[in-house]
């Protein structure tokens, strides 16, 4: 037992002191008490920026947030239409879902005490349904410092504008694999790029390979949906990364190099060994033709189905403007011939320097097969329209592509204009530069407007192209010599369009220009060639603005006939061929099979 | 021949009483129980009103833990953990943060290690806070409890502000810390520590200096020196007995090898003694406090550049991490397969034993009156032991 001391028993007495201070607690409801200006509340959503990608859903331990449909929401490009719904029963507030929202849409307000007698409305969609605290301060927010996403991409080696210009190998060098490995880790699995891509390729199950180092399990997943694969991993428009949630907050995923990474894994003699696509006969015939992406595509998709297909192309190889397009720095040939031959070995026939209409008739092909496809793209170049344009030194930028990949001598001498500012206008002027050509490129509108791929023309900056932008050929003149034409251009002010268009050139009259060059090459865009199409089922094909219109799986009105590629859609490139060689496909197989119409 | 566990050893708990002399009552003791930390159970026979037989129950908690983060990725357990101790959930934030940061070999950026090393000495001061107001309540001063869970709500302010927070901060990720000090925050600690010093110089005259408590504390719950190994006591319930033991100053982590203190002990090893030990530390966590204040970098990243955490693979690997926390040594053995989740977690909290093998022992023979103040002076967390 301790000893009683006296202070020990007095002290405690010092207790009384305190009954003369003020008390601690607050007078609620009378006085109240905000949350800290970071404090972890109520969840609020900017329902406007979100864009329903679903990673909150994803990363939310607590399986408390749902992703659901929202009235007045549809789902659009870059959209899935979906919003977070919050379950309060299950939520512990720890913002996770906050740190790791793409777009920064989801936060926090700092309010931390609600009242209701409605259990249901402890299920909510903030942003949607209307809460006591959508008006109050914001609380919790990602520091900006910090963040669980991976928001940069990591350097692809490329060569040199300098080596570029001296050679046709091949630009990009692609991922390593370290490299790919960090870039395909970025991935958040939203699957809003499936939505995007014209062929829904199963975009983050094939990155997921990547990270799992499997890679015949990749290839099998680029094959469920696209034969084109090793050509899409180089030169896709990629309007998939143009949706990446990554983009709102840093660089979207390069899903076009992790593709290619995936088939530059595999050499093509094992394609065979890990697809094992087996064909079962089903009697059935298609012609197709044309041979570049999107009649190779429908042919594949078509021979997977059992049906006996023959190609029809003009050209001596096979790939349409892949191979006579697109030069090779962008996409080698091997890496095209892999796709092709891959698609050819399922036995597909194919029959080269063939002309519908002239080798053979349309009408043949029509009678003795179940349906046609054609999808022949776009290959006579559309005319300047000023005077002096038949100038024997005037060329197409098409016809300058094809001779250089066919390894001809385009002859455009060394001094070049290319007139035009698409993807096409970009490659004829960057193949003449390493045909030591130096080349000016004139564009009536500015750069931004260009339809040209940004990196197309930025590599093109890069081989020291001189860009003239906002400046209108007037006139195209004979020079003395005949392998000279002059040209007459003048500057143009871009004037803002009242309707709320894009604002359009206008001629300056008084600041006309005139230059001589050795060539001039026209670049302005493309159009189709029908002339091999009888009358009567010309006829019967609907066209809208040089287009045909036909039903989403590419039936036109007359049920046999088929067609896809540049020639149906808007977006005239690669992968929207394929995604319609694969659309025909399943039509015609709907067709011939079931005996039914398509939508 | 006898196994091993039927040799009698001298620490076996005693046999329970007869029940059917009519010389012992049986009663329950918590879980609902104003005298019990956490939700725990003692069942106790008492013989008059003195304790014959103490066994303990648990269960009345959420549980399971472990296996929980079995079935969760890596930055879905860090909200996850906190839990384990509620009073106090930094250490454990901390422990599994710094667990993985071992596997993945993560380096900390500095000022995350010192914003750190604060919110860890500031949920110190919280959790002895609570502990001192509970204390004080179970040997009949309630008073004293509403003075300190005051001042511990002040921590609590701070908290808010600094991580989003109040209780589960959720403010130590692998990795780093999720966000920087906010504007003029250092004032407004040193304002609340001012206050923190204030009241505890009135609880020593309120408390320490009390004929009342005295008569109650000393000489109550002994641990003798034997024990402490045998037993696995830590903290300060082992520093009360004489071991100069603190692994800030044994095995410092973080940025303790900085700072300035000395590790408290003291010898008489009973409740009074083993408060004595806490109190004196909450001076030092003050001190602590401020000199981390004093010394912490002004700016810099606070967080280390992790993987994309949706796919974290963390390398195969096994590492087991400590730290001292109020009541002693807390570890995390951890071991990974290269997969997106843990292949297995082992938690190990010091009320493990506390509050189960030492409590069982340390009750007998006392006043059914001191039980409460008893399983206080060990200072125990029921969630640590169904973790």
């Amino acid at each position: 037992m301790p000893k009683m001391k006296l202070k020990d028993i007095i002290s405690p007495f010092y207790v009384w002191q305190r009954s003369f201070e003020k008390p601690y607690t607050n007078n609620k409801p009378i006085d109240e008490r905000p949350g800290a200006p970071s404090y972890r509340g109520f969840h609020v959503n900017d329902i406007e920026k979100c864009v329903g990608c679903g990673t909150c859903e994803t990363i939310c331990m607590n399986n408390a947030i749902d992703m659901v449909p929202v009235e007045n929401l549809t789902a659009q490009v870059g959209d899935s239409g979906l919003r977070p719904r919050f379950d309060y029963g299950r939520c512990c507030w720890c913002a996770l879902c906050v740190d790791i929202c793409t777009t920064s849409s989801l936060r926090m307000s700092n309010e931390y005490a609600w009242v209701t007698d409605n259990p249901d409305d402890f299920r909510f969609t903030p942003g949607v349904d209307e809460k006591p605290w959508d008006d109050h301060p914001l609380g919790y927010r990602r520091d900006p410092d910090y963040s669980l996403l991976k928001l940069e991409r990591p350097a692809m080696t490329m060569l040199s504008a300098e080596e570029g210009l001296n050679s046709f190998d091949e630009v990009v060098h692609g991922f390593t694999p370290e490299q790919a490995i960090v870039e395909a880790s970025r991935c958040v699995e939203c699957n809003i790029c499936v939505a995007t891509c014209p062929a829904h390729m199963n975009i983050p199950g094939y990155i997921k390979t990547i990270r799992e180092q499997d890679f015949e399990q990749g290839l099998r997943l680029l094959y469920e949906t696209n034969p084109f694969s090793s050509t899409c991993g180089r030169i896709c428009t990629h309007r998939c990364e143009d949706d990446c949630v990554i983009s709102h907050l840093g660089k979207p995923l390069a899903i076009r190099w992790l593709k290619r990474y995936i088939t530059d894994q595999i050499p093509a003699e094992k394609y065979q060994q890990i697809l094992q696509h087996k064909i079962t006969e089903n009697g059935k015939k298609v012609a197709i033709v044309g041979a570049g992406p999107g009649g190779l595509s429908a042919a594949y998709f078509l021979r997977l189905k059992g049906y006996q297909v023959s190609v029809y192309e003009s050209a001596e190889k096979a790939g349409g403007m892949l191979r006579y397009g697109v030069p090779t720095y962008r996409l080698p040939d091997d890496a095209l011939d892999k796709d092709i031959d891959y698609i050819l070995s399922l036995g597909v026939s194919i029959h080269y320097q063939t002309t519908v209409g002239k080798e053979i008739d349309f009408q043949v092909l029509y009678d003795e097969n179940d349906a046609v496809f054609f999808s022949t793209g776009l290959n006579v170049p559309s005319g300047l329209r000023i005077k002096g344009e038949d100038h024997p030194r005037v060329l197409s930028g098409l016809q300058v592509l094809c001779d250089v990949a066919s390894q001809r001598d385009p002859g455009v001498g060394k001094k070049v204009a290319v007139i035009g500012g698409g993807n096409v206008a970009m490659d004829a002027a960057r193949v003449c530069r390493r045909i030591g050509a130096e080349v000016t490129i004139l564009y009536r509108r500015r750069i931004e407007d260009m339809p040209a791929d940004p990196e197309e023309i930025e590599e093109a900056q890069a081989e020291k192209c001189k860009f003239v932008t906002q400046a209108i050929p007037g006139l195209i003149e004979k020079a003395k010599s005949l392998k000279q034409v002059v040209i007459q251009w003048g500057e143009a002010e871009m004037v803002a369009d009242d309707n709320g268009g894009r604002p359009r050139p206008v001629l300056q009259e008084d600041k006309m220009h005139t230059d001589s060059y050795d060539c001039i090459i026209s670049a302005i865009g493309q159009a189709g060639n029908y002339s091999f199409l009888p009358e009567d089922i010309k006829q019967q094909l609907v066209s809208q603005r040089g287009k045909f219109t036909v039903s989403n799986h590419q039936q036109t009105s007359n049920t046999k006939v088929f067609i896809g590629g540049d020639i149906a859609n808007k977006t005239a490139d690669a992968i929207s061929a394929i995604a319609d060689g694969q659309n025909a496909a399943i039509g015609i197989d709907e067709v011939l099979s079931l005996g039914m119409g398509t939508k | 021949m006898p196994s091993i566990s039927q040799q009698p050893h001298k620490f076996d708990p005693p046999l329970e009483p007869d029940l059917t002399s009519g010389k012992y009552v049986k009663i329950w003791h918590g879980p609902q129980h104003p005298g019990i930390t956490g939700n725990m159970s003692l069942e106790l026979t008492i013989c008059g009103d003195e304790v014959a037989h103490c066994k303990t129950h648990v269960g009345y908690l959420h549980r399971g833990f472990e296996k929980l983060m079995e079935r969760r990725t890596f930055i879905q357990n860090f909200p996850v953990v906190c839990r384990i101790a509620v009073p106090e959930p930094a250490f454990n934030e901390y422990l599994y943060a710094a667990a993985i940061e071992e596997i993945a070999e993560i380096e900390v950026p500095e000022l995350a290690q010192w914003l750190r090393v604060l919110n860890l000495e500031l949920m110190r001061l919280a959790s002895y806070l609570m502990w001192l107001g509970g204390s004080s309540g179970s040997f009949g001063m309630t008073t004293v409890y509403q003075w300190t869970v005051t001042h511990r709500d002040y921590i609590l302010d701070l908290f808010e502000e600094m991580t989003g927070a109040r209780i589960y901060h959720m403010y130590i990720t692998p990795g780093g810390v999720r966000a920087k000090l906010p504007e003029g925050f250092k004032g407004r600690v040193l304002k609340v520590m001012q206050g923190v010093e204030k009241l505890l110089y009135e609880v020593e005259k309120v408390v320490f200096n009390n004929h009342v408590f005295k008569l109650r504390s000393q000489g109550l719950g002994i641990i003798s020196k034997d024990m402490i190994d045998e037993y696995g006591i830590v903290g300060p319930n082992q520093r009360a007995c004489g071991f100069e033991r603190d692994l800030r100053k044994d095995q410092p982590y973080l940025v303790y090898d900085q700072l300035d203190f000395e590790v408290v002990t003291e010898t008489e090893s009973d409740a009074y003694t083993r408060a004595w030990v806490r109190y004196q530390e909450m001076h030092q966590s003050v001190s602590m406090i401020r000199q981390v204040l004093d010394k912490m970098p002004e700016g810099g990243s606070f967080h280390a550049d992790l993987p994309n955490v949706l796919h974290w693979n963390v390398p195969a690997g096994e590492t087991y991490v400590k730290a001292e926390c109020t009541r002693g040594e807390y570890g995390y053995y951890m071991v990974t397969d290269g997969s997106e989740y843990l292949q297995r977690i082992h938690i190990r909290g010091p009320s493990y034993t506390h509050a189960v093998s030492v409590m069982e022992k340390l009750a007998v023979g006392i006043n059914i009156a001191d039980v409460a103040g008893l399983m206080v002076s060990l200072h125990t967390y029921p969630p640590e032991i169904e973790r």
